[in-house]
């Protein structure tokens, strides 16, 4: 009686196994280390490492390794995230024009486990430091941006069939089109419906005209607002790549959010800076045929608009724009040569440089400004009710004569330093957002606290186990022994499936494992508390070891459903920390099932199984 | 080792009594949730909060003063964890991104600091977010009761369900009273300890019910309040035991697990000593008033449900 088939003992021999292997790299230390990549243009080669070296040598900084990895990346290890810190330092100011640099944190595993590609568990930024920024992405610029573009699109295609209309307005979701006589409208509603399926057109006439309304189908605004979506997440990917972050994460949350995650970032808002702005820049003609004064004055002239420098002095540019950002392919920062300013170097596609070349070739003498124009999207409370409002800064950086005509690649200059310079062609660059993005949560932790609370989770999770592995074993004397057994190899299993699922680790998640602890030792109370009454009973040791693991069974099962529909819901719903202790109450649940079921019996069977015995020590 | 002898103690004859407290204690709850509110964390409320560590034990008085000077509304200073560091909460500011926000808190703070201080950590959740989370976690609450309730309901007889029902939601609401009463914020871990708790003080009913059931069908003779009172004697040991270890593990948070996850470890010991109480005075109680009886469970013939039986 009592007694295992093979197959059993095997298998959790062999969950065991697999558990200990997967479990085996959370024993190793991370080290504080940096990942260095190249920037563009430059290449990680062995040469590379040398570099490193002498530069870390140079300022002084020990280190621990410097190994090249796959990807054209190189990692350097450090003992302390002091030296860290330095490191980053001297790496920065002295190879920062061919390196990107990031910190991170890097398991410091033998060969073999590196080579069976086994990772320790993936820690949250609450443990390790950084940032979580969540973006919500404006749908309805999206779209009103699509609407824009219709709307020019409606009239160019309406011109060059020579359908003669009075106007073409947009507003509120819908394009509206008037016309004189019904005939032009009907020809109007045809060409449209034909030129764009994806729109829907209505029409009607009222006193003065006859009208068409367009809108979009609700296919095509949803399409709209998922290409704004994806398009802003590579935008973004491309600006957090541009900025040299070790292991950042970037997804989709929901229909409109983004979130970003930056471990071992520190500096929010540069990175703000970056993420937020929608920054491009405009070449205009300046207006030299009227007077500034007068557009101050009110009296602006239609071909012209009043713009404002940095310092608040007006300029009058003319409407037509001759490249806009959209049509940059490149750009990158750097100095002018003669004058020693910062400035960006920015090249043009085909098109652009068509136009600049045609527009400089006639103005040759006369004055170009250069607009900067950032788009940001703040929320006010109005009345208890968060509002959304979009702000538009335009400014006037710099006005040059034209010297020559301007070829596809130039330069700008007026920009206030070279960070900025640095920042505007990493935005120009990174292409353009498809809509309007607002920060709407954002939670950095310093890499001390994040240690803090390593140490501190830590902590308490051994104590919690000390206290219960104590009062188990001397509770049930060697039946809370196994108990104790078991609970480790459920802590084991938890910790290998966390590191086998990358799954993120939280302090919340620590907490979830240090919960499981208590209540995995239920299902070994169940058990051994039923073994205790059938003895009680009278019944053989063998009998009543049989009869407790059965009858406690159905009980363990139909407890522990519930707490794991709860664990459901919590991951269902939960966001960043909450996720992480839904993840892990989930998996210790199972585990803890499993290893007081299957694993505590098949070593209880081991022990007594099939030998006679007088009492049990219970 | 035996600590525990339960053989027939009466636990149903204060069932009244019981109910009495329970209410009380629940319109306590209630009253206090009207009069005092609960005091919503920054994932609710929307806003920024920084923190700081400071190289000694930081003045709150100065620290106020320093922002105040600063120009900012102070909205609340305390210390986190060590007199060393100082949390300060602040309401929304019009036009202003959390970035400038905090970074000019440091700048303010530095500036009178005496030796040099540290930023550690930076929350800002937008209201539109705030509002979203507490929708969403209101939902969550709803959707795990209902969750849970379906598979009580499928399970166990329909009075044992309503009176898991009844505890369940008295041990949500004793537990997020607490949190009112002693004006301690409530934050998103928080709730996630109060779902916890709803799957800890179920799993607590379930293995009484499991025993009820058990009973009735095994034991033939003696009235429905004596096999009640039998299985509650009989798991005592068990959930004694149970609650036991959980709470060491729990309170082992509390006191060693850091600041930031003290809410959390609260609600879940006040949920786990209500979770206990309410599985026998509440959801037992309940059942055995609404008039469970012998012939509710019994025409079932087969004995032990395993996992092959399960819905």
């Amino acid at each position: 009686m009592n007694r295992y088939p093979l197959w059993k003992n095997l298998l959790v021999l062999g969950v065991l196994l697999v558990g200990i292997l997967y479990a085996l790299p959370n024993l190793f230390p991370q080290n504080p280390s940096i990942e260095v990549t190249a920037a563009r243009g430059a290449k990680v080669t062995a040469a590379t490492s040398g570099e490193v070296e002498d530069t870390l040598k140079k300022a002084d900084v020990k280190y621990k390794a410097v190994e090249r990895l796959a990807g054209d990346k190189l990692l350097v290890r450090f003992v302390t995230s002091g030296e860290q810190l330095r490191g980053q330092e001297a790496i920065e100011s002295s190879l920062s024009d061919h390196y990107n640099s990031a910190m991170t944190l890097a398991p410091d595993l033998p060969g073999f486990l590196r080579d069976l590609g086994i990772q320790p568990m993936f820690l949250g930024l609450d443990l390790r430091g950084g940032i979580y920024v969540l973006i919500d992405v404006d749908m309805e610029a999206a779209v009103d941006q699509a609407l824009e573009r219709y709307t020019g699109d409606i009239r160019t295609l309406l011109r060059s069939e020579k359908v003669r209309y009075l106007g073409v307005t947009s507003d509120r979701g819908r394009i509206r089109v008037r016309f004189r006589d019904a005939a032009q409208k009907d020809e109007a509603v045809e060409l449209i419906g034909k030129e764009f399926p994806e729109l829907v057109v209505d029409s009607g006439e009222d006193d003065k005209a006859f009208f068409v309304k367009v809108t979009m189908t609700p296919a095509e605004e949803a399409s709209v607002e998922k290409f704004a979506l994806q398009q802003n997440i590579t935008t973004l990917r491309n600006r957090v790549n541009a900025l040299g972050v070790a292991e950042p994460i970037i997804q989709q949350q929901g229909d409109r959010r983004i979130v970003v995650q930056l471990p071992g970032v520190q500096d929010p808002a540069r990175l703000k800076e970056i993420l937020g702005a929608t920054a491009t820049l405009e070449y205009r003609l300046v207006d030299t045929q009227h007077s500034v004064q007068d557009a101050v004055d009110g009296r602006v002239p239609p071909s012209s608009k009043l713009y404002y420098d940095r310092d608040g002095r007006p300029v009058l540019l003319l409407r037509r724009v001759i490249v806009t950002g959209d049509q940059i392919t490149d750009a990158s920062a750097g100095f002018d040569q003669r004058s020693g300013q910062p400035a960006v170097f920015v090249s043009l596609d085909s098109q652009g440089a068509r136009r600049m070349r045609n527009v400089t070739t006639e103005n040759v003498g006369k004055p170009m400004a250069v607009v900067f124009i950032e788009n940001r999207t703040v929320t006010r409370m109005v009345k208890g009710k968060p509002v959304k409002e979009r702000v538009r800064t335009e400014e006037v950086i710099s006005v040059a004569n034209i010297l020559e005509p301007f070829g596809r690649r130039f330069q700008t200059t007026g920009l206030d330093s070279s960070n900025e310079a640095h920042n505007l062609a990493l935005l120009l660059r990174a292409g353009a957002l498809a809509a309007p993005i607002e920060i709407v949560e954002e939670r950095t932790i310093g890499p001390s606290l994040g240690q803090a609370n390593i140490d501190q989770g830590f902590e308490s999770v051994v104590i919690g186990f000390l206290l219960v592995v104590v009062f188990m074993a001397v509770y049930y004397r060697v039946f809370g022994l196994v108990a104790d057994l078991v609970l480790l190899v459920n802590l084991v299993l938890i910790v290998a499936i966390l590191s086998l699922l990358q799954a993120t680790l939280t302090l919340p998640g620590i907490a979830g494992i240090v919960l499981t602890v208590g209540m995995a030792v239920d299902a070994n109370v169940l058990i051994y508390e039923r073994i205790r009454e059938e003895v009680r009973n009278g019944n053989t040791p063998q009998a009543s070891i049989h009869a407790g693991y059965d009858k406690a069974l159905s009980t363990i099962v139909d407890a522990n459903i519930t707490t794991l529909i709860a664990a459901v819901v919590l991951f269902s719903f939960g966001t960043g920390a909450v996720k992480g202790f839904a993840v892990t109450l989930f998996i210790g649940i199972l585990t803890s099932m499993f290893t007081a079921i299957m694993g505590s019996r098949a070593i209880v069977n081991l022990l007594y199984g099939g030998k006679r015995l007088q009492r049990l020590p219970i | 080792m035996r600590l525990i002898k339960f053989q027939n103690v009466d636990f149903m004859r204060w069932r009244r009594q019981a109910i009495i407290l329970s209410t009380a204690v629940n319109l306590i709850a209630l009253l206090s949730f009207v009069v005092q509110g609960l005091d919503f964390g920054l994932d609710f409320t929307g806003g920024t909060v920084v923190e700081v560590g400071y190289q000694e034990p930081a003045d709150l008085g100065k620290v106020r003063a320093a922002l105040t000077r600063g120009g900012f509304d102070a909205g609340a200073v305390q210390y986190f964890g060590t007199s060393r560091d100082v949390m300060i909460r602040l309401p929304p500011v019009e036009n202003q991104t959390s970035a400038e926000l905090s970074q000019s808190v440091f700048r303010a703070l530095s500036q009178e600091a005496s030796g040099k201080i540290e930023l550690r950590r930076v929350e800002f959740v937008g209201p539109q977010v705030g509002r979203e989370l507490a929708e969403d976690g209101g939902l969550a609450v709803l959707y795990a009761l209902i969750g849970i309730l379906v598979y009580v309901w499928l399970r166990f007889e329909w009075r044992f369900s309503v009176g898991a029902i009844i505890a369940t939601v008295h041990d949500t609401i004793v537990t997020v009273a607490v949190f009112s009463l002693f004006r301690i914020e409530f934050d998103l871990t928080v709730l996630a300890a109060v779902l916890a708790v709803i799957g800890y003080s179920l799993n607590d009913t379930i293995v009484i019910f499991d025993r009820i059931r058990e009973n009735f069908r095994k034991v033939r003779k003696g009235s429905v309040l004596d096999i009640v009172n039998r299985s509650i004697n009989e798991t005592m040991s068990r959930t004694i035991i149970t609650s036991g270890t959980t709470l060491m593990v729990v309170a082992a948070l509390f006191l060693f697990g850091g600041p930031v996850i003290h809410g959390f470890s609260l609600a879940l010991i006040v949920g786990i000593v209500t979770g206990t109480y309410s599985s026998i005075y509440v959801a037992t109680a309940a059942a055995v008033m609404l008039g469970v009886t012998r012939a509710d469970l019994a025409p079932v013939k087969k004995e032990g449900e395993g996992l092959g039986s399960l819905p």
